[in-house]
């Protein structure tokens, strides 16, 4: 079973496997910040985030979370920097060839996922400090419990997006950098686990794009949508 | 047509090279690249310098030797053709055209546009044969295939072995070449007898050359001249995975 992990393909494999994990994770998650959209007293918000902080299952899911994106960042890497230097640079320099003309031949987003991917890294360290860490351990005052002990999530949420206009289009970013990595990954994650053929990869590709837009276009609303409306 | 060529040249495989330009006259629309080189060439030894060396064999397409990575593309502008097969009608009066070897660590240049590409031959000998019995040839449609798998099998015997799909990835994967020939038995009953042992030997004989990882991105796809689909990559991934599962159950007995 070593032997099928070390190589090229079984690596990819780990990647399909951990990336379509995390999807599920982020359908799971729109669904829940979607409340905050649907609901404008922060009720329904509210006790959705309770329940995920309370509920045993997910709390046996978080740990299995934080290995699947870690196994899913490490493999990423490895993967990168072996390629990188497979890849020839014959006599000149960093440059491989002189000229390289494949926009016409691949797309943009399958060539940078490891830039997409640093890109939703970074964001995920600052999204993660924003809220879950304030939640999880140090508190804020925004998150005062009400009677049955459930905190304002949607307090602490709302209060970011109105009064920081740079955390918005922070996030507005961080759902394009989303969108554009599901955009390649979904369908790239189908082909590597040996799903796709003549008739299903045009199934997988519609699939992808969808997703992406989903959620990409579904984290970028949120945060806009609750700026506008206080604005209005 | 006058040219502007900077064409890459390296006098031996550990030697750094480098671009010399060389200017070129009265290229005919009607030639093919090659015709032009060998123009070029002429004139070089008629100047009494080393002409450029370059790999070529059919002129036809179907050799694959002609590896050449013209303005920054595999065999040149347009799709499904050889260098061989590429016509100077692509290109306009007084351009400048980058000509180089490919560019992969596995296949090392042996002198300036020439590589060395046994690294397939290795890949070939790990796996792509099958078992065949000696004495008189069997009757012709002795064994019954589908329509459809003997096209597809088809359309994956095709593939020419120029190496385009490799000096075309970002990674320099052979996975379009592998899957190619992994497909065109995999999909007949004839390649059954060494089943996924084939899949397995090849892609660990690949990764063992130091060719990288597929990342799906289609470049080799697009710059195939045999229009390779990457549907047979996913064939080779399924066939891959079936095989480690296969063999950890195995080791579990």
């Amino acid at each position: 079973m070593s032997n099928f992990i070390q190589s090229s393909i079984g690596k990819k494999f780990i990647m399909s496997i951990t990336g379509l994990f995390l999807i599920l994770f982020l359908l799971v998650h729109l669904a829940v910040n979607s409340m905050i959209v649907f609901d404008s007293s922060g009720e329904l918000f509210n006790n959705a985030a309770h329940f995920m902080t309370t509920n045993p299952i997910i709390k046996i899911v978080e740990p299995i979370l934080a290995a699947g994106l870690i196994i899913h960042l490490w493999w990423a890497s490895m993967i990168t920097l072996q390629n990188q230097i497979k890849r020839d640079n014959n006599n000149i320099g960093f440059k491989r060839y002189k000229i390289r003309k494949n926009n016409s031949t691949s797309k943009w987003v399958s060539r940078n996922m490891y830039i997409l991917g640093t890109l939703i890294i970074v964001f995920l360290v600052i999204h993660l400090a924003n809220f879950f860490w304030k939640m999880k351990f140090t508190g804020d005052p925004l998150l005062a419990h009400d009677s049955n002990g459930v905190e304002n999530a949607y307090a602490l949420v709302t209060s970011a997006f109105i009064s920081w206009k740079w955390i918005v289009a922070l996030y507005v970013v961080g759902a394009i950098a989303l969108g554009l990595h599901l955009y390649h990954g979904v369908w790239s994650a189908f082909q590597t686990l040996g799903w796709s053929n003549k008739k299903w990869r045009r199934i997988f590709n519609g699939f992808g794009i969808f997703v992406s837009i989903i959620l990409g276009g579904g984290f970028a609303f949120i945060p806009l949508f609750v700026m506008i409306k206080s604005m209005i | 047509m006058k040219l502007t060529l900077k064409i890459w040249r390296q006098r031996l495989p550990k030697e750094k090279g480098k671009f010399e330009t060389y200017y070129i006259e009265n290229v005919s629309r009607d030639m093919t690249f090659l015709e032009m080189m060998d123009s070029l060439n002429e004139k070089l030894i008629q100047e009494d310098k080393d002409p450029v060396a370059f790999d070529h064999d059919c002129r036809e397409g179907i050799c694959g030797c002609c590896s050449m990575v013209i303005n920054g593309r595999p065999h040149g502008p347009g799709t499904e053709i050889t260098t061989c097969q590429l016509n100077m009608k692509a290109f306009k009066d007084g351009d400048t055209i980058v000509v180089e070897p490919w560019r992969v660590k596995s296949f090392p240049v042996i002198k300036d546009l020439i590589v060395d590409r046994s690294a397939f031959e290795k890949i070939m000998a790990a796996g792509g044969f099958v078992n065949a019995d000696v004495g008189s040839a069997p009757d012709a449609n002795s064994i019954k295939i589908p329509k459809d798998k003997s096209d597809e099998a088809f359309d994956a015997a095709a593939c020419i072995g120029c190496g385009a799909c490799v000096a075309a990835c970002k990674n320099s994967s052979a996975m379009l070449f592998v899957a190619a020939k992994v497909s065109q038995f995999a999909l007949l009953p004839q390649g059954k007898t060494e089943g996924l042992k084939r899949a397995w030997d090849m892609v660990m004989k690949m990764d063992e050359l130091g060719f990288g990882s597929c990342t799906n991105t289609g470049d080799c796809e697009a710059e195939c001249p045999q229009g390779i689909s990457l549907t047979h990559i996913a064939r080779l991934n399924r066939e891959f995975i079936r095989a480690g599962f296969h063999k950890a159950a195995a080791e579990n007995k």
